[in-house]
């Protein structure tokens, strides 16, 4: 059970980002033998008040006590002679070294590396805990959730005893997380005081013995996990009541819009991606895709978009006025344009694809439509005009139009892509990871404009990550394993277990 | 575990929101008089001369009679020229170093038009068609790397400097076959008899016309980049090259087509050089100015207004250092040492305006 003495108190702690106050004046305390849930919505600071313990950041204001006593941590070196680590969202391995490579890396030690006996004590990790860690497997041949058992043991291997784990199930699917839940009670029982920052609730239930929840920078509540329920941490995260069911209105008159028949595609390294892929995407209807990241979502949506070469099948889009049976294969944006395909596209990397992050919201918005119009000028006014419109409309938080949108955040940013793909109106709609990092209400404003189109008779297709989501939002969930279709199922009555199952072993057998 | 005994850091770095126009150029002026400051006491130091005097001796040696006055001009409009030429490539993220080639062969064009047309066309003809010329010329050396780029994705920076010897080697071969007078192993001034291909006086001033063609290209880039369609694909391709193919941007044409208009100005700079300049050709005809137009196109942000600023301040500080050491007799060293002052303060500015310091007692600096 939890030691009588605080671990870490952070005492009126206050951090600011230019005239952003990304903590306001937070109290908190993490003891040992208890797994600690941080709740909050994106950008209340939950982050950025963890890395001010494991020292990347450094506070404007108040006191860290380890153990009792004050300290000044600053940098990362210092939080691990304090025993504190951090596991981060994006990893920082190195993907042509070992893990055991990888794990000692940046540390001190004799001028011989003895890689033997750092494997041993890996192993030694690995058999406390339960984790599964090969020292000798190189990074780039493991997948993302064997990529952050590394991060952990690393952790480990230095000596930590306050481990900070930053959304570690964001990356993975319900049979891993359930794996790292376990590992995380383990090191619990040994003695370890964890912190899990997420913002998902049910993991909050699952797994944590406490939770504090953050508003905006500020603290807005702590309490035991088992003294509180969904609704009420909610509350407390978004400062008002909300109601947590995604609508899902039946789909009206759905004919097929889009027909993929065969699609292969390998990619440049002539691995394939994707095999014998079929499916109907019906208009009027959410159609959903689930996988373990890295099965071919990605290379789906970019070849109906025209993005990525295929090798076979075909892609055949039924135009909604004449009927008319267009093939998509082969071509690429511009063609699959001009030729009156009303195709959306809401790419998974928003600032690296969808959007300019270094132009304002207006160049962003012009972005699709450039040129129109035979002048070899641009035209500013429509984009502008249209960037107003979907601010006001979707409530975008933003200083002003001629604001760079990657200044916003990661909500806004968001919709600042949604509304410009939906400003053309199209009639297939494809959206990647829609809702990836986005808070309770930005997360609900996308389904309520992605439903919206799907009543308005857009086929819609939704890769998600969160099975839940897909669950009660699609109504049918195509399930990739590996590259090739699991299967399909209807997304009223599936089980979750049976499509954790199809995700992970094609058909979902046993 | 004494590390952790509490310490505040003395100071910390931290990244500005935004500044205020006036702020940022104030923190500028700042740095130059600091740079001022500091330059004097060092050369006072070093070789007891009155700094006052030696900053005099910089602005004599740039504008002290009318002739140098219009040679530093000309030698600015050089520097700019490139560096406008550098911007779109560089706003693509394009990093074409290939300046100084681009320039030579140009410059050959120019020389060739003048040495085998100079005696059959009037004078006009002869100028129009060196100008083209000279574009076509550093368009064609802008034009191989890119299409390697885009065919192969070779690295444009190593192949553009490549490029740079290949043309040196050029002119190396062209300088043998117009060599004049036989065994002088120079071409001379061409045509200086009758100055067929020269730039005319404007206004009565030599160097006039230079001066209008690179502030007409200034301004023209400037609307190219800023307001242009192809000047918005530019950006794009240069911010994201996926974002470009997601839109249906033709990256590949546009890599190419951009490259083609930077090879062309810088082309153009050669025929400045030559026809509006030295009226000869030499390896030592770019002279190091295609590489000068790296730091001008950088500290200007890209802006071609800006650059004006920038090669002006790039070109005095050359001319004033050039006069202080013949005319106080002191070597390079003593005269580079004061540029480089200058400069270090300049961009030491610039590290202001983006970022500010907060030290230990909480007051925070600027």
């Amino acid at each position: 059970m939890r030691s009588a003495q605080a671990a870490v108190r952070m005492c009126g702690i206050t951090k600011t980002f230019g005239s952003v106050v990304a903590n306001d004046k937070i109290d908190l305390e993490i003891y040992r033998g208890e797994i600690l849930a941080m709740l909050g919505e994106n950008g209340s600071g939950k982050t950025t008040l963890m890395n001010m313990l494991s020292g990347i950041y450094y506070p404007d204001g108040g006191h860290i006590l380890v153990d009792g006593r004050e300290v000044s941590i600053r940098s990362p070196k210092d939080a691990y002679d304090l025993g504190i680590g951090m596991i981060h969202q994006h990893f920082k391995l190195v993907d042509v070294l070992t893990a055991a490579e990888n794990i000692i890396l940046g540390m001190d030690g004799k001028i011989r590396l003895d890689l033997k006996s750092v494997g041993e004590k890996i192993r030694s990790i690995c058999g406390m805990y339960g984790f599964e860690v090969d020292p000798e497997q190189k990074v780039y041949d493991m997948s993302v959730s064997q990529k952050q058992t590394v991060e952990i043991v690393k952790v480990l291997y230095r000596g930590a005893d306050i481990l900070i784990l930053d959304e570690p199930t964001a990356v993975l699917t319900p049979q891993e997380t359930e794996k790292l839940f376990a590992v995380m009670r383990n090191m619990r029982d040994d003695g370890k005081a964890i912190v899990i920052i997420t913002h998902k609730l049910h993991e909050v239930e699952e797994i944590s013995d406490r939770v504090v929840v953050l508003r905006r920078g500020q603290y807005a509540g702590g309490m035991a996990t088992k003294d509180t329920n969904a609704a009420e941490m909610t509350n407390m995260m978004v400062g008002r009541a909300v109601s947590l069911n995604i609508e899902r209105p039946e789909p009206i008159d759905p004919k097929p819009r889009v027909i993929v028949e065969g699609l292969t595609v390998r990619d440049a390294d002539g691995v394939t991606k994707l095999s014998d892929v079929s499916f109907t995407a019906y208009s009027g209807e959410i159609l959903g895709v689930a996988g373990i990241s890295g099965c071919g979502q990605k290379e789906l949506l970019e070849s109906i978009a025209g993005l990525q070469p295929s090798e076979s099948g075909s892609i055949i889009y039924i135009d909604p006025k004449t009927g008319e049976e267009i093939q998509l294969l082969g071509k690429d944006p511009r063609e699959i344009l001009s030729m009156g395909v009303m195709l959306s596209f809401v790419p998974e990397d928003r600032l690296g694809m969808g959007l300019v992050g270094s132009m304002d919201l207006t160049d962003n918005m012009m972005l699709r439509s450039f040129r129109h119009g035979k002048s070899i000028f641009t035209d500013r006014k429509t984009p502008r005009s249209l960037a107003e419109r979907v601010v006001n409309d979707l409530a975008v938080i933003t200083p002003s139009l001629s604001t760079p949108v990657r200044k916003l955040s990661g909500g806004n940013v968001q919709k600042v892509l949604v509304g410009r793909e939906i400003s053309s109106s199209p009639t297939v709609l494809m959206t990647a990871y829609a809702v990836r990092g986005l808070d309770i209400n930005s997360s609900y404003t996308i389904y309520d404009l992605i439903n919206r189109q799907k009543q308005n008779g857009v086929a819609v297709i939704f890769v998600g990550e969160d099975l839940d989501v897909l669950l009660e939002y699609c109504d049918r969930i195509l399930v990739l394993c590996g590259g090739k279709v699991s299967g399909i199922v209807p997304g009223r009555g599936a089980d979750k277990n049976q499509v954790g199952m199809m995700m992970t072993k094609l058909g979902g057998e046993k | 575990m004494n590390k952790s005994a509490v310490k505040v850091p003395l100071v910390r770095i931290v990244k500005r929101d935004t500044i205020a126009v006036w702020r940022s150029w104030l923190v500028r002026l700042i740095g130059l008089v600091l740079a001022l400051a500091v330059s004097a006491i060092v050369i006072y130091a070093i070789v007891h001369i009155n700094p006052l005097k030696v900053y005099s001796a910089m602005f004599e040696g740039n504008f002290g009679t009318e002739k140098r006055f219009w040679v530093t001009l000309r030698d600015m409009m050089m520097l700019l020229c490139i560096g406008v030429g550098l911007a779109p490539a560089f706003k693509m993220r394009f990093w074409n170093i290939g300046a100084e080639g681009q320039i030579l062969v140009g410059g050959i064009a120019t020389a060739g038009v003048m040495i085998y047309l100079g005696k059959s066309l009037p004078t006009w003809e002869l100028l129009l068609i060196s100008l083209v010329a000279s574009c076509a010329a550093g368009a064609l050396w802008g034009f191989i790397p890119a299409l390697f780029k885009a065919r192969y994705g070779t690295n444009e920076t190593l192949f553009t400097l490549m490029m740079n010897y290949v043309a040196i080697q050029l002119t190396s071969y062209f300088v043998a076959v117009w060599e004049n007078p036989f065994g002088s192993n120079t071409v001379g001034i061409i045509n200086q008899q009758t100055k067929a291909g020269w730039f005319p006086a404007v206004f009565g001033q030599q160097y006039m016309m230079t001066l209008i063609i690179v502030m007409v290209l200034t301004a023209l880039m400037f609307i190219y980049l800023r307001y242009s369609k192809q000047g918005y694909e530019i950006a794009v391709v240069g911010e994201s090259e996926r974002t470009a193919r997601y839109v249906g941007i033709n990256v590949k044409s546009v890599v190419i087509r951009t490259m083609m208009i930077s090879g062309a100005i810088c082309g153009l700079s050669g025929y400045i050089a030559v026809a509006g300049a030295s009226h000869t050709i030499s390896t030592s005809t770019a002279g190091g100015n295609g590489f000068t137009a790296i730091i001008v196109a950088w500290l200007a942000k890209f802006n071609t207004f800006m650059m004006i600023f920038v090669a002006a301040l790039l070109v005095f500080l050359e001319k004033g250092a050039i006069q202080i050491a013949s005319q106080y007799n002191l070597n390079d060293f003593a005269s580079k040492m004061i540029t480089g002052i200058i400069l270090f303060f300049i961009l030491g500015s610039e590290f202001f305006t983006n970022y500010r310091l907060v030290f230990r007692n909480r007051k925070e600096a600027r």
